[in-house]
């Protein structure tokens, strides 16, 4: 199908399977061959591209990144970061100057995730270049760079995407390509939640692509051909994030990058979890609805949300309907979802104070769950009124741990009551043993974040992320 | 031009690092290649063990794109890619020894089709129950060699029986992936007459060349092999290159056009070789005030299935057991097991981490028994500090200035001395294979290291801390470090290298060595420019070529800048001695007359520039191309008595870690890492400085974070960076102070510089016992902690030291 866009500042039109990704297109076809695939499925950053629309500019992974997500954007490869003349941009400087380069290969990922963290003023750096992995440094010089740079003005070239793209989103120049199906693969860019609704309806078969942080995978790993594929990038109103007093309601097509903005106030907990999800090549393309719908045992939003009493927005063509979280969860790759329906949004309760969540994995950062638990406890007058704890990674779905939870209610709010409920967490789930943790590991460390959370609701130290030497 | 100080020395930023900021710098896949070039793929064992007995390859050649595809029968000469025992098919003829062994190579369009054609095989097999862990090949008696390797020094049964005390205990360490970030990947173009030229990412130019020779049926002078720069290697390049240089090379003699081939990340990881996964038993005899009377070590290395390199990897694991302390009475036992697995190999360290790390729990497990401070205990047993440390020879430097730690917050000393306990009559110390050890320095490394760290006063605040921390726990820890410095085949210590100075005064450099990021381009470089007093930038870096310098050894054992670096001084000097001699015979003084400093060649009154006094030397007919030559001197080592010199010199560092736990779930970080580390008088501190930080983070996440998974199948459960976790940007020591030992190397190396690639490394043991330490914190009894101590094993051994049985 075709795809316009900007690239390095110039239009460029591209017709190719619409499953391809920018990354091979970058480096196969357009002879640029400064992005790296370090592991093409987004988990190293060395093919990492700067992307500018109307919300912005980010730093996505261009492995996992089909062309048809960047029509009408402006990309730039760590080709265009460098001035006119080759005037190096300070964050290329300060890297050459305080030896953030070894073997050079991972260096292309990192220049563009800082430069577009200098261009947002971003300086979180551990954050940042979460996404980046460098075998050669330790990142100890990589972040004195970022440090040194981020002194130095915004180069004005780094600001010209923006500035052609206009306050419209979408560059003019690319034209409005909807649906093309030349190839042998059909693809199809709705530009409204109804346009989707209505396809989706006609074309049930079809694989629904948001982020495709997870689809992604599927070609770039299970080598899969996917014959027909909707684009929900053009659905603007599929990305709104509605904020009343008591709930937020997130648009499926909304960012984790977003999300987490979003509830960086209200629920500092969840975004603290989202902190942790991904890398932020990974939340600024995965979407919250994404995570949901594709039904993962291991996704980290569904405890939270469950724990949260969040209220999932279903729709089939004109039809709609609405259920808890939990309830859209079957089992191991079943969810309550009918024919070309589809997640259009969820409801979030932001008035939870007593809300927490727990990431548990081997990695800090950019790794996937072994447990994600999240609790969420209302004690009145010293005792229990209401629990809604769940877990990720401990059954073939997202779960709520219904044992433990009727142990807690009505008890007196205690360590003794916390430690009575400990076994039921065994009742809840039997979890598997696999790379991530054994299952005895699993249902230990569940427990162990159990009494976490009572500790730290009694006021104790229970993170090791805020520990200083 | 007139800065008078030489470029050895300087902290020059990496040659490379302009291109790589920008994205110029080229790796394999980068390379501009002819039109028609086709891409491979192998097509992949799914069993452990047993034998294919058909083959149904119709999908995959009626796959969209596929050209060809070759099995054994296919390969006309030999069918080998083995660093060593000719034990490594590139594809199998019928035997599969491991999930991930390649049985046929497709050769398509692109790499994309490759990759879906290679998936297309029907591939039936006869299938055995494989072997996949160390106890079951030591019940099958599955090893290489015909029994253990045994090294003795002393009466170690008498010594051990005699002890006042005795203390056992066994553990297992993970083996760990290379991740380089640049996977492996190769290029064949065909040259006429069947030449054939390859581009590798690769430490072994000179073995792809031989290799791909044997494999074509040719003289090695009808194969050469380029190598620029690898996008990483860490040892993961030093043999595991060959299989896809030789596919190119037979692909591209079947079809006549370039042939390219990178494994997918996936493919990577499944295929190719890790570090060893060791067990190490030890029992120790010693007294009530700590020192070690007796130790006998057994370690366990699942090598994997096929030879590589896993007998000097082994022997390097002994060679390390000892690590920094003298021990009289130690016997090492070492069982080289054979295994369905990928077969293990090189990887920074070569076994002298696993070794070490054997000796260094081993005394951990002791300071906890004793209730002794863990450095005390260390002190007790370290050998004696070599007898005047800094000036057993001069430096050949002329400027002595000592080498900044640009990272420090604290700088090391410059000249303080801190005096061991030793004597300067005592016998000679050895080790447990009869070395002497004449250069020790972790006396005053350790001094200086526990005053800039503030040892004891954070030792007593943690525990403070920790006793009104219920739920987290924070512990600190010392581990020093003693690597020795050579190839242990001796034959393999010699380096060659090609200098040109061309009569517009720029000079070519070319060396057997190859970059991967450590900056040996850029030290040889600056050695170069040294001789000829010139800027560094007057040099330009070339790739490593088999037609430029021949027979080379693979960059490996620390070695690249020992070697190369004395190799290209030798080159330069000959054509400075030609240069010298022209000049002072223009001028009417003595050779010796003639300097070449600053840019300038001072020829008696006369002042040139060095283009100047190139120009006048090629007007002159003087040659102006060497090549130079190196070898190790002094060494003599016979592998199986275990008894000889196998190390020119030993690289000494030492390492402070502070790192926190969380009791209910075993999450832990590193808060903060303190190294002091030897590199002799540096030849550019800013690269050295940047080997130890990124050696330490790499040897941490080899013992917390990096873990293989294998299933009951032998099937590599952790093969892509979703579920192998090698740290990222946060897992670094906030707080990470590394500071340079400024003393020159006793031995007479170049510029009395000391190799740095590996020795570093093994700093990260010192976050593995700060680990125990924590542990410990939440309870009395020995935790065991193993390795990697993942959040998973880090909560066991909370368990355990809280005396719970499991």
């Amino acid at each position: 199908m075709d795809t316009a866009f900007l690239l390095n500042g110039e239009t460029v039109r591209v017709r190719a399977e619409p499953t391809r990704t920018l990354l091979d297109w970058l480096r196969e076809e357009r002879g640029l061959k400064g992005s790296k695939e370090g592991c093409n499925e987004g988990d190293c950053g060395a093919c990492t591209v700067m992307v500018t629309d109307a919300a912005g500019s980010r730093a996505l992974n261009a492995c996992i990144l089909m062309l048809p997500q960047v029509q009408g954007k402006a990309v730039r490869t760590v080709e265009g970061i460098a001035g006119p003349g080759g005037t190096l941009h300070p964050v290329q400087r300060a890297m050459v100057e305080k030896h953030g380069s070894q073997c050079g290969f991972c260096t292309p990922g990192f220049i563009v995730s800082m430069a577009v963290a200098h261009l947002n003023g971003q300086t979180d750096h551990d954050d940042r270049l979460a996404g980046n992995l460098c075998r050669c440094t330790g990142y100890a010089p990589i972040v004195r760079a970022a440090e040194a740079a981020a002194a130095e003005p915004v180069p004005e070239w780094m600001r010209t995407d923006g500035v052609a793209l206009g306050g419209g989103g979408l560059h003019p120049s690319c034209g409005d390509v909807r649906m093309v199906s030349e190839t042998h693969l059909d693809a199809f860019l709705p530009q409204s939640a109804d346009e989707l609704a209505a396809w989706y309806l006609a074309n049930p078969d079809a694989v629904l692509v948001a982020g495709a942080t997870d689809v992604g995978l599927w070609v770039t790993k299970q080598l899969r051909d996917l014959p027909k594929v909707a684009f929900l990038n053009g659905c603007a109103d599929l990305k709104g994030i509605e904020a009343g007093p008591e709930t937020i309601r997130f648009g499926a097509g909304v960012t984790m990058t977003d999300v987490g903005a979003a509830v960086a106030e209200s629920l500092p907990s969840y975004a603290e979890l989202i902190r942790r999800y991904g890398s932020v090549q990974v939340r600024n393309a995965a979407t919250i609805g994404g995570n949901i719908a594709n039904g993962s045992p291991i996704g980290d939003n569904p405890p939270a949300l469950m724990a949260l009493g969040a209220t999932l927005h279903l729709r089939q063509g004109d039809a709609r309907r609405e259920m808890p979280v939990e309830a859209f969860f079957l089992d191991y790759g079943k969810q309550d979802r009918k024919p070309g329906e589809f997640v259009e949004a969820v409801t979030v309760p932001c008035m939870a104070p007593a809300f927490r969540a727990y990431k548990l994995s081997k990695r800090f950062d950019q790794d996937i769950s072994a447990v994600c638990g999240a609790v969420n406890v209302t004690v009145n007058g010293g005792r229990v009124t209401s629990a809604r704890i769940a877990f990720g990674g401990m059954a073939g779905v997202p779960k709520r741990a219904a044992a433990v939870e009727s142990a807690l209610v009505g008890q007196a709010w205690s360590e003794a009551t916390m430690a009575a409920a400990l076994p039921a967490v065994a009742t809840d789930f039997a979890p598997l043993s696999d790379m991530r943790a054994s299952a005895a590991y699993r249902l230990e460390a569940a427990q162990g974040m159990l009494r976490r959370y009572f500790a730290e609701m009694a006021g104790q130290p229970v993170s090791v992320l805020k520990v200083r030497a | 031009m007139n800065d008078l100080t030489p470029s050895a020395g300087q902290p020059l930023p990496h040659d490379s690092g302009a291109l790589h900021v920008t994205g110029q710098a080229r790796y394999i896949d980068d390379l501009p290649v002819p039109a028609g070039t086709l891409h491979l793929a192998f097509g992949l064992s799914t069993i452990a063990r047993g034998t294919v007995t058909a083959m149904d390859l119709t999908a995959v050649r009626a796959a969209p794109g596929v050209v060809a595809v070759l099995t054994a029968e296919d390969l006309p000469f030999a069918n080998d890619v083995s660093p060593s025992a000719h034990d490594e098919p590139l594809l199998t003829p019928g035997p599969v020894q491991y999930v991930g062994q390649a049985i046929f190579l497709v050769v398509a369009e692109s790499h994309l089709a490759a990759r879906k054609a290679a998936r297309l095989g029907k591939i039936t097999y006869a299938e055995e129950v494989p072997i996949l862990t160390i106890a079951e090949a030591l019940a099958a008696n599955s090893r290489f060699e015909e029994g253990p390797r045994i090294w003795i020094k002393g009466a170690v049964e008498a010594a051990l029986a005699g002890a006042p005390k005795r203390l056992s205990g066994r553990f297992a360490m993970g083996g760990q992936e290379h991740f380089y970030l640049e996977g492996q990947a190769a290029l064949a173009l065909p040259q006429e007459g069947g030449d054939m030229v390859i581009h590798s990412s690769t430490q072994h130019p000179t073995e792809v060349q031989h290799k791909v020779a044997e494999a074509l049926g040719l003289p090695m002078n009808a194969v050469r092999c380029e190598v620029r720069r690898m996008g990483g290697g860490f040892g993961g390049k030093e043999s595991q290159g060959n299989a896809l240089a030789v596919a190119c090379a037979v692909a591209s003699r079947a079809t006549g056009r370039a042939c390219k081939m990178r494994y997918d990340r996936d493919d990577d990881m499944v295929i190719t070789g890790k570090r060893h996964d060791f067990e190490i038993a030890y029992e120790v005899g010693y007294d009530p005030s700590g020192r070690v009377l007796a130790v006998d070590f057994t370690q366990y290395a699942r090598c994997g299935w096929s030879l590589d390199l896993s007998l000097p990897v082994a022997d390097r694991a002994m060679l390390h057991a000892d690590n920094a302390y003298l021990l009289d009475h130690v016997r090492i036992t070492s069982h080289r097991l054979k295994t369905n697995t990928a077969s293990a190999t090189a990887y920074r360290g070569f076994g002298g981490p696993q070794g070490m790390l054997g000796m260094e729990r081993m005394m951990d497990h002791l300071a906890h028994v004793l209730g002794m401070d863990p450095v005390e205990l260390r002190r007790v047993n370290f050998y004696r500090e070599a007898v005047d440390v800094g000036g057993g020879h001069s430096a050949l430097r002329a400027d002595s200035a000592p080498p900044e730690g640009i990272s420090a917050t604290k700088k090391t000393g410059t000249g303080q001395r801190f005096g061991g306990e030793f004597s300067p009559k005592a016998a000679a110390q050895t080790t447990p294979y009869g070395m002497e050890v004449t250069d020790f320095i972790l006396h005053g490394l350790t001094g200086k290291l526990l005053e800039s760290a503030d040892y004891a006063e954070r030792k007593s605040a943690i525990a403070a801390w920790n006793a009104g921390s219920p739920v987290l726990k924070r512990g600190i820890a010392f581990s020093p470090v003693k690597f020795g410095i050579s190839f242990t085949l001796t034959h393999l210590n010699q380096a060659g290298a090609l200098v040109h100075v061309y009569s517009d005064g720029s000079i070519h450099l070319n060396h057997g060595g190859t970059e991967m990021g450590q900056g040996l381009f850029l030290k040889v470089a600056q050695v170069a420019a040294s001789r000829f007093g010139v800027d560094a930038s007057v040099v330009k870096i070339t790739a490593t070529d088999t037609g430029k310098v021949p027979n080379t050894s693979a960059t490996a054992a620390s070695s690249g800048s020992d070697l190369n670096g004395m190799a290209a001084q030798v080159a330069c000097d000959a054509i400075r001695a030609r240069m010298a001699e022209c000049l002072a015979g223009l001028h009417q003084v003595k050779a010796a007359d003639v300097v070449f400093e600053g840019g300038e060649v001072r020829v008696g009154a006369e002042v040139m520039p060095f283009a100047k006094a190139a120009a006048v030397c090629y007007v002159n007919r003087v040659s102006l191309s060497a090549t130079g030559f190196y070898k190790t001197p002094d060494l003599s080592w016979d592998r199986i008595r275990g008894q000889g010199r196998p190390f020119y010199y030993f690289a000494y560092g030492a390492a402070v870690t502070e790192v926190v736990i969380d009791t209910l779930t075993g999450e832990n970080r590193i808060l903060r890492a303190d190294v002091i580390h030897d590199c002799g008088a540096s030849l550019n501190p800013a690269l050295d400085i940047g080997q130890i930080e990124g050696a330490y983070v790499q040897g941490a996440g080899w013992l917390t974070t990096e873990e293989l998974v294998w299933d009951g199948k032998g099937r590599l459960r952790t093969h892509a960076p979703s579920t192998y976790k090698i740290p990222a940007c946060s897992d670094r020591p906030e707080v990470f102070n590394v500071a340079l030992w400024d003393g020159a190397n006793r031995a007479e190396t170049v510029y009395r510089s000391k190799a740095v690639g590996e020795p570093p490394f093994m700093l990260g043991i010192s976050a593995f016992l700060a680990l125990r330490d924590a542990v410990s914190a939440a309870g009395a009894a020995w935790p065991d902690l193993q390795a990697p101590a993942t959040a998973e094993a880090v909560l066991a051994a909370v368990r355990r030291a809280r005396g719970a049985s499991a």
